[in-house]
């Protein structure tokens, strides 16, 4: 009843505006159109002006209540080189949105319509056209040298004495394995997949595999300064790896494998001083829509130093050894110890 | 056709022209005159009208999964009574969510903004402004909108299905939108939407080939090229993207509809769900993503450029001066045209492409900030020292130019693509797609309804009423979608259903709550022009003047009510460009495009 009553009252005030608005079209054949157009033009002349100043003073007030929030401290050392361009290109774009918008809103009062007003026949002037084609082009190649060097830098092979983790996606959850104390990732095959002792399809032919790790609670635990180079892949349809602290962000897809590098900056600990947030954790966010749980595809980071990963680490039993329980142990699958140093290659 | 046979049917065409001769305003039954009819006119009142019912569904939609983002501990059991089973308790459940977000891109992308847009204003201003009788093939025409009707209906059908509409996004990315296990919405719904889907294209190819056509084909007398208005450069250069782009989009389609019909593997590798490893093995599934966004980015230009087309005409009616850098207009129009075919793989930086073949796109990316730049100056050059007319086309017109700034500017950021890689698939994509091809291509669409709707029906919209809609409809905009940018930068992703288990994200929730107030209401303002609209086709102040706006083009030559053949007698000739605002020597400030030069003035 509420809602046909809410309905009704909507039309209602349909109706009204409606009728007010065909009123002044009656009224304004009375008072001479001539006469109500000008008046209107100067009308709305006037409320475009209030429209641009209300915006500004909106975008001001915007700007005052989200700035914080906006760009969290970069936890990554490639994110501090994002954030720089990423506040030139804001300049640049401002200067440029400010510049237009003023010009815009401000031809509309300067040059509204009057009766003593004729408009001023200017078709055309290539000084003009030239001068305004060659500067946007030259921002746009200052922008574009700034965003390959990134990109590059971004991009380009981990450093050798990068850690090495893996990160599959499935619906809805992530799924970590550690290479373990060889430092290799083994084999593994998507037809060798059991949800009850084989979530990532290790080949358990290959002896890499034995001493690799997948971590209990999906966290993903890294070490401080040093680079991490994260192997991506999905089970199942398409997820990414978001990581906005970190500035970085990689498609998981089914049947391929893709890749990532970043170097964290600050641990956990520090991340919650900084922001003053004591909750504070680094989040795994899917940024690929993976179907009904895809909002609720959450991974944790947890940033330590060397020292705390390895006391962790530590306690972490291999794969191998947490489903084969009953079964003897097989060689190398004991308590691993860490891979500080050495260098560590995929297979 | 030649544009007599046009008129007097294919009769002519068989020899019994005579006894037709003086015949043209016959008396046609309402299914032959209103229905199944060959008058382009017609055919573009029809798009409107179901472009209109199109983007009423998929603007509610969008209100609705707004209710669940911005209030998503609150219950309306209201949205139980419509939805049912979807919404228990009045709580939206996040299948259906995902089923709406999806709709909602659909048809705003396709139905309203492609259909809706292109098939009003290229069937309703193409033969009207280069002066033909009608389209090259008045029956192509007609078919291209009963496609479009077809494909309506399946996908209107879609929403009903027990397991939901698609439900991957408007993108509908395989594996999730090729397996009948990934998701309820990849089932029945799916195959409708990819059948819609194909009958879409189908029905735009139909369209696209015929405006090409007419336009290169059909001009009158003394119509250049270069007399052309922008509007028809602009819808002329849509239909190229269309036709060129649409069946690589097609292509993508069929083998999706392979994949999920016949087993074969363009798409799937290596996946193992619910609970059971599937036998595909060797596709990719990035190959989909190439071939969709071949049509998918130069969509974008098929949304924004009838809006370019429009806004410039409309501008320079109403500032009574000529477009500014006329030449500069059309090449801007080409480059777009091309580089719209070169950038596609920007909507990919992360999908693990190779990084050279990423800076290159890049390269072309930026570039098509050059040609939008020169468009943008060009419009302020235009309103600069004009005799600005405040009609609410020209508002509309002047805040398509704002909001085009607005969301380019941000292009900027996104398609570079170091920036990229941060803000892919957040809510800085959202605002900054919806400014640009959301609500400015709208704006586009908008302005050109206000000025042609008294050539489409012979009376004039309500002022006050357009008036009302403009200032409500920007503000909202900018409220709606301003703040957005800043969740982006936050990092906060787009196709989430609850953020409130984020730490990241969850102290957006009042800014989120904001955001939907806002767009609830410009919802609603939205029908103060759907009313307007139908209510002066048959209320509104009937037009005595058959060129009230004072332009220079053919469209005003016409009778206030054309018949099928748009002039009576022989079609006009053309003496002069579009852009004659400028003393004609009695008094007035235009010069229409069929009064010949005068004695030593110069052709432009």
């Amino acid at each position: 009843m509420s809602g046909f009553i809410t309905i009704a009252l909507i039309f209602l005030v349909f109706i009204i505006i409606y009728q007010i608005a065909k009123a002044s079209e009656y009224a304004s054949v009375i008072r001479g159109e001539e006469k109500v157009k000008v008046q209107t033009n100067r009308t709305i002349a006037w409320l475009l002006v209030i429209f641009f100043l209300l915006g500004l003073w909106g975008i001001w007030k915007c700007h005052m209540l989200l700035q914080d929030k906006m760009l969290p401290v970069s936890a990554s050392v490639q994110g501090v080189q994002y954030d720089l361009m990423f506040k030139a290109t804001l300049w640049v774009t401002g200067v440029t949105f400010f510049i237009t918008q003023t010009l815009l809103f401000w031809f509309c009062f300067k040059y509204q319509s009057t009766e003593k007003r004729t408009s001023f026949f200017f078709p055309h002037n290539n000084k003009l056209e030239v001068l305004w084609t060659t500067v946007p082009a030259i921002a746009m190649a200052a922008l574009v040298a700034v965003g390959l060097k990134n990109w590059m830098a971004f991009t380009s092979e981990a450093p050798k004495d990068a850690m090495i983790v893996e990160v599959v996606g499935k619906q809805f959850n992530w799924l970590i394995r550690y290479p373990g104390q060889d430092g290799v990732l083994g084999k593994r095959d998507f037809r060798k997949i059991d949800d009850a002792n084989n979530v990532l399809g290790l080949d358990w032919t290959d002896k890499d595999n034995m001493d690799d790790i997948i971590a209990q609670n999906g966290e993903l635990h890294l070490v401080v300064n040093r680079p991490v180079k994260l192997i991506i892949g999905s089970r199942d349809v398409i997820h990414d790896v978001g990581l906005p602290h970190f500035r970085m962000k990689m498609d998981a897809v089914p049947g391929i494998m893709t890749t990532l590098w970043f170097t964290p900056q600050y641990t956990s600990t520090e991340m919650k001083k900084i922001t003053g947030n004591e909750n504070f954790v680094y989040e795994i966010a899917c940024d690929q829509v993976c179907g009904k749980g895809h909002y609720s595809m959450r991974g944790t980071v947890i940033v330590q130093t060397q020292v705390e990963y390895d006391a962790w680490m530590l306690m972490q039993k291999s794969y191998y050894a947490s489903t084969h329980e009953s079964v003897a142990p097989a060689p190398g699958a004991t308590a691993p110890k860490t891979d500080s140093v050495k260098a560590i290659t995929m297979k | 056709m030649s544009n007599e046979a046009i008129i007097h049917g294919p009769e002519v065409a068989h020899g019994n022209a005579a006894e037709h001769q003086g015949h043209e305003h016959h008396e046609q039954h309402f299914i032959w005159k209103y229905i199944f009819s060959q008058d382009h006119k017609i055919i573009s009142r029809q798009f409107l009208v179901t472009g209109i019912f199109w983007a009423i569904v998929g603007a509610f939609f969008s209100l609705i999964f707004r209710l669940q983002l911005g209030f998503p501990d609150s219950t309306f059991p209201w949205m139980e009574s419509i939805l049912g089973e979807w919404a228990k308790g009045g709580k939206l459940s996040p299948e259906f969510y995902y089923a709406l977000i999806t709709m909602h891109g659909t048809i705003l992308v396709f139905f309203v903004l492609t259909a809706g847009l292109s098939g009003t204003f290229a069937n309703l201003l193409i033969p009207l402004q280069i002066g033909a009788r009608d389209m090259a093939s008045p029956f192509l025409n007609m078919l291209s909108y009963w496609f479009f009707f077809a494909s309506s209906v399946f996908m209107f059908i879609s929403l009903f299905v027990q397991t939901g509409p698609a439900a991957g996004g408007w993108t509908t990315y395989p594996p999730l939108s090729a397996l009948k296990e990934a998701s309820l919405g990849s089932g029945v719904g799916m195959d409708l939407w990819l059948i819609g889907m194909a009958l879409f294209v189908i029905s735009s190819l139909l369209g696209g080939l015929n405006y090409i056509s007419t336009v290169l084909n059909m001009r009158t007398k003394g119509m250049t090229m270069t007399r052309l208005p922008l509007t028809i450069w602009a819808l002329f250069f849509t239909a190229v993207l269309g036709v060129l782009s649409f069946p690589v989009l097609f292509s993508g389609f069929v083998l999706l509809i392979f994949d999920r019909n016949f087993g074969t593997s363009f798409y799937l590798s290596e996946i193992f769900i619910n609970g059971r490893a599937l036998p595909h093995i060797g596709g990719s599934a990035i190959l989909y993503q190439h071939l969709f966004w071949f049509l998918g980015h130069p969509e974008v230009y098929i949304i924004m450029l009838p809006g370019m087309g429009m806004a410039s005409e409309i501008i320079a009616v109403n500032s009574r001066k000529p477009i500014f850098g006329y030449l500069a207009m059309v090449i801007s129009l080409i480059s777009i045209t091309l580089l719209a075919f070169l950038v596609w793989a920007h909507h990919m930086f992360v999908t693990g492409m190779s990084p050279f073949l990423g800076s290159i796109f890049v390269l072309l990316t930026l570039l098509i900030a050059v040609p939008s730049a020169v468009k943008v100056f060009n419009w302020l050059t235009t309103i600069w020292k004009g005799n600005l007319r405040f009609t609410p086309a020209m508002l509309f017109a002047l805040g398509f130019v704002s909001l085009f700034i607005s969301g380019g500017l941000t292009g900027i950021f996104l398609g570079n693509s170091a920036l990229d890689i941060h803000l892919h698939d957040t809510y800085f994509v959202v605002a900054h797609f919806h400014i640009v091809m959301g609500v400015s291509a709208f704006f586009g669409m908008f302005a050109g309804i206000y000025h042609w709707f008294p050539k489409m029906f012979g009376r004039f919209m309500n002022n006050t009423l357009g008036y009302i809609h403009f200032f409500i409809t920007i503000a909202g905009a900018y409220l709606i979608f301003w703040p957005m940018h800043y969740e982006g930068i936050a990092g906060m992703p787009r196709r989430y259903y609850d953020y409130s288990a984020w730490e990241s994200f969850k102290q957006f929730q009042s800014l989120n709550a904001f955001i939907s107030v806002i767009a609830a209401i410009v919802f609603f303002t939205q029908f103060i022009f759907v009313i307007n609209f139908f209510v002066s086709i048959w209320r509104g102040r009937r037009l005595t003047n058959p060129n009230p706006w004072g332009a220079t083009t053919l469209e005003w030559t016409t009778p206030i009510h054309p018949g099928h053949g748009n002039w009576e007698g022989e079609i006009p000739e053309v003496y002069r460009w579009a852009y004659d605002y400028k003393d004609d020597g009695h008094g007035g400030d235009f010069i229409p495009q069929t009064v010949p030069l005068r004695e030593g003035e110069e052709d432009h």
